[in-house]
């Protein structure tokens, strides 16, 4: 039943892009064909959730016993980082398909602050639902937590994306033209996910 | 290019929010009252001051394959060193600010201006750009952090000229993608028309 609530809250409550104002950069600059949306959030929910995994490993099992927890930041982006490239490696040899779809937004990743964000939050902030007492979550709920919010991620650039196309068509007074026009949008649909907050 | 020019440069013509449209995050996360924004700015501005010194300063050894990789290690070093900071002297203010002080490693502006700027120009050069981009930075999340307090909260850097209660909405998450989308429209038609 935790697992429930964990990703109907991160995906719809505490949506991180339009609740949480991670990942932003990504949310406008690769939001102006669905298509690109959809291969961007796919790459993000894989990277996210192998982030969060190895990150939440680290921070228990080597900064932790040795004491050394002010190198988050540090050793997170770097493991990040690393991670990216390697996934973007792998992708290369074993899937040239997956790799021309998704090959083009990994080296994007890195400095999607969702990911870092994500890794940081499940090690620094404490959940709890459903009524019962906050608590750190272990690895399985962090998991499950990080590929909900990047799902949540997809879902809001995906229908995002879907706006902006017909934005395009639309005669938008000249000042407002680009970037202001589409956080205004953002900003309509972050009211309309605030709908769902007292969900859970 | 004289250092005031360089300097004066980062405020309003590659102004880091509304005219380079770089580190949106922070932007929108931090701006609900004109205080946080001003304190994320400041954060920010030493990050940005800091590693702009330290990388043109290294610029040279570094192989240009790792160079990335180098240039995160170096800003998020400052960012730990803002961190711990915070943590002692601030406790109430990293408190509000949360996940985003250690978020700056990511924001673009950082990495953008140590790629932009900082590894092809002098130390002195370099102290200027981070300077100019970090106070234009600051100004725009003070300037957004201010609207949003006066709408959302009727009262401005905390201090209450209305009874009641203002416009919530502005102080959540709607408002602060509506007031930055508002703001980016004057800013296009009165500041950016003028070059």
């Amino acid at each position: 039943m935790e697992y429930v609530l964990i990703i109907i809250s991160a995906i719809f409550v505490n949506n991180i892009v339009l609740s949480q104002f991670l990942g932003i950069c990504p949310f406008l600059g690769v939001s102006k064909k669905v298509s690109t949306a959809v291969g961007m959030s796919a790459a993000v929910t894989f990277v996210m959730a192998l982030a969060t995994c190895v990150t939440y490993l680290l921070q228990y099992y080597v900064l932790v016993p040795l004491g050394i927890e002010f190198l988050q930041t540090v050793s997170f982006i770097l493991v990040i980082a690393g991670l990216v490239q390697m996934v973007e490696i792998i992708l290369k040899k074993i899937s040239p398909s997956l790799y021309q779809a998704l090959g083009i937004f990994l080296p994007l990743i890195t400095t999607n602050c969702g990911v870092l964000g994500v890794a940081l939050m499940v090690v620094q902030k404490q959940f709890g639902f459903g009524g019962e007492a906050a608590h750190f979550f272990n690895l399985g709920q962090s998991v499950v937590f990080a590929t909900a919010s990047a799902i949540g991620f997809g879902l809001a650039i995906t229908l995002f994306s879907g706006i902006r196309e017909q934005l395009e068509l639309s005669d938008v007074p000249k000042p407002f033209r680009g970037v202001p026009i589409a956080l205004i949008t953002a900003g309509i649909m972050a009211m309309a996910f605030m709908g769902f907050s007292g969900i859970v | 290019m004289s250092k005031l020019r360089i300097i004066t440069n980062g405020i309003i013509k590659e102004n880091p929010t509304f005219a380079l449209v770089l580190g949106m995050c922070p932007t929108l996360g931090t701006t609900t009252s004109a205080l946080n924004g001003f304190g994320m700015g400041v954060a920010t501005m030493f990050v940005l001051f800091m590693s702009n010194i330290v990388i043109s300063a290294v610029a040279r050894f570094i192989p240009n394959k790792v160079r990335i990789p180098s240039y995160i290690v170096i800003i998020s070093t400052f960012v730990t060193i803002v961190q711990l900071l915070m943590q002692a002297y601030l406790p109430s203010l990293y408190e509000t600010l949360g996940l985003f002080i250690p978020l700056i490693v990511v924001n673009c502006i950082v990495l953008g201006r140590a790629e932009a700027f900082a590894n092809k120009n002098s130390v002195l050069d370099s102290a200027c750009d981070g300077l100019g981009i970090g106070l234009g930075f600051t100004l725009s999340l003070t300037v957004i952090g201010l609207v949003r307090e006066i709408l959302g909260n009727g009262s401005a850097f905390g201090l209450k000229f209305i009874t009641g209660d203002g416009v919530l909405a502005f102080v959540l998450a709607p408002g602060a993608f509506i007031v930055l989308g508002y703001l980016m429209v004057l800013f296009n038609k009165f500041v950016a028309k003028k070059e």
